[in-house]
């Protein structure tokens, strides 16, 4: 079609506005039912359930021994795993944007193996080589650390992939202005360099950590459940279901579902703020 | 900022040390463990009649989840990019909602909506239609984790392709769904592609939330990822490793599509 064929978007005819003005709310009403029915009624129903059972019974819930428990070991674990992130991060994705090697572009694909790699194999892989039958005599099954080290896994693209496009945007000017102004290395990486990927390093580790924080499928082979030392919250809200505690199991879900959505928010506000200051120093 | 040549080898091997070492050779091991006893020993292990048959219920889902998806998630994205209304902020919330839910949190909020002493109990006890421990409950799972990836592979093509060519064709007297066939729905053919990809590769390898809605039967409700766990835990090492090793090839798969994909779109904005 060639471009004088096309009127402008004013010469259509009323009737056709009128009658998109129409489908318009037909389909904004057919996405909310759908999106109701699947994703906001069920969680609506955990809030019901745990409502359902009065605020003590929610208390006891999330205050009980064993869901205190499971929350040191699921922070404790997270917090290791996202500090990890953030340095190995950053690391990896420096390496994959400034530097140039043989076979970077197929290291490049290989960071979205975890994402794209069903959690229980994830489990399975990292038990392959850290679990009872390791070739090299390290067995971290049923420890914290292999609880750890699955969590790692799993969340290795988050900071990669959000710092990459930022440091690839990244003005190499100023880091050349800084140095022929005889900055080091070190007062370019902490005064500019950091500063600017800062904003995308913390919603990068905001999502790792909301990530592991709600982990199931690939702690549940290596880390075994064992109550107080790798028992993470996700594996206490099974156990409860399957005790039948659907009121107990709820309520811990809202502690996870808070949490998550806390961690996100708090970094959405920190990210948008860091980058409005970036703006308003440029 | 310049490194010194020793630094920057550094920092590469470094980073190249904690891929290897975190992603690469475990990932390796179990392939060669998979492979070691012949390719033979392979192929029987994923053609037991549990195996089977879980992988005929991984496909049954999956040609429920990816139509229903694409049939809701395709209107979703095009009026989320062509139109202005009221809430539209917190649809947009909603569709990432399943990203920051934990999987076991999907689980339970399915029991207790759809179970038999849910909110929506009824269902099953007055209509008699079984929903947790039965097929739709795996569906409901399945698609509560992958309703966002069709929607927000769509969205941003359409945000980029504009309304010129469908105003165009509208005002020459085209149907909308001439409009939508001829023109729309070839525009953004790669981005539901990919979406769909996507849909299928996380709906075959959902675990967390399938298992607390299924009742886990070899051969009814199984399905493959949910056989993983099961062989691993009755000691049959091979055999999980065998359907991991078929699990992890879709994996690989998802990732040739998303470099051919990522490719055409490089090329595309040049």
């Amino acid at each position: 079609m060639t471009a004088g064929l096309a009127p402008t978007p004013e010469a259509a005819p009323p009737s056709m506005l009128g009658r998109r003005r129409g489908t318009t709310s037909l389909r904004v009403g057919a996405a909310t039912v759908w999106l109701s029915v699947i994703v906001l009624l069920p969680l609506a129903a955990i809030v019901w359930q745990s409502a359902g059972g009065g605020w003590t019974a929610f208390w006891n819930a999330v205050s009980s021994n064993a869901a205190l428990e499971s929350y040191k070991v699921t922070l404790s674990v997270s917090i290791g795993v996202t500090a990890v992130n953030l340095v190995f991060g950053l690391l990896v994705a420096w390496v994959l944007t400034r530097d140039d090697f043989p076979g970077k572009r197929l290291v490049d694909a290989v960071i979205d193996l975890p994402f794209a790699l069903p959690t229980i194999v994830a489990s399975l892989v990292m038990l392959a080589l850290y679990g009872p039958n390791s070739p090299v005599g390290l067995h971290i099954q049923h420890t914290k650390w292999g609880i750890g080290v699955a969590l790692l896994f799993v969340t290795l693209p988050f900071v990669v992939r959000s710092v990459q496009p930022v440091l690839l945007e990244l003005d190499r000017e100023v880091e050349e202005a800084a140095a022929s102004l005889g900055a080091n290395n070190v007062t370019i990486f902490t005064k500019v360099v950091l500063p600017a990927l800062l904003p995308s390093l913390l919603s990068g580790a905001g999502l790792a950590f909301s990530r592991a924080i709600g982990e199931f499928g690939s702690v549940v082979l290596i880390g075994g459940a064992v109550p107080g030392e790798t028992e993470v919250s996700s594996q206490w809200i099974r156990t409860l279901i399957e005790n039948d505690d659907r009121t107990g199991a709820a309520a811990i879900s809202i502690v996870l579902l808070v949490s998550s959505f806390l961690v996100l928010f708090v970094l959405r506000a920190v990210g948008s703020r860091a980058a409005k200051r970036e703006e308003l120093a440029q | 900022m310049i490194l010194s040549r020793s630094v920057r080898y550094l920092l590469r091997y470094l980073a190249l040390a904690y891929i290897v070492v975190l992603v690469v050779v475990p990932v390796g091991l179990i392939l060669w463990r998979t492979l070691e006893p012949g390719f033979g020993e392979f192929i029987a292990s994923i053609t037991t009649p549990a195996a089977v048959s879980a992988l005929q219920l991984s496909l049954l889902v999956v040609a429920i989840v990816v139509p229903l998806n694409v049939l809701f998630g395709v209107p979703t994205a095009l009026v989320l990019a062509r139109n202005k209304f009221r809430g539209k902020s917190a649809l947009q919330a909603v569709i990432d909602l399943p990203f920051a839910v934990s999987p076991v949190v999907v689980g339970v909020a399915l029991i207790l909506l759809w179970g038999s002493a849910g909110a929506l109990g009824f269902v099953e006890n007055d209509l008699g239609f079984k929903i947790i421990f039965g097929l739709p409950g795996i569906v409901l799972a399945s698609i509560f984790v992958t309703v966002p990836f069709v929607i927000r592979e769509v969205e941003p093509v359409l945000h980029e392709l504009g309304t010129d060519q469908e105003e165009a064709a509208a005002t020459l007297g085209s149907q909308w769904w001439q409009t939508f066939w001829k023109i729309t729905l070839p525009s953004i053919r790669w981005g539901l592609t990919y979406g769909i990809v996507l849909t299928v590769a996380r709906t075959l390898g959902e675990y967390g939330a399938v298992i607390m809605v299924s009742s886990n039967l070899p051969g009814t409700s199984q399905t493959l990822t949910l056989l993983v766990s099961d062989r691993y835990s009755r000691g049959a090492e091979y055999g999980a490793y065998a359907v991991s090793t078929l699990l992890m090839t879709v994996a690989v798969f998802v990732l040739i599509i998303q470099v051919i994909l990522d490719a055409r779109r490089a090329r595309a904005a040049k």
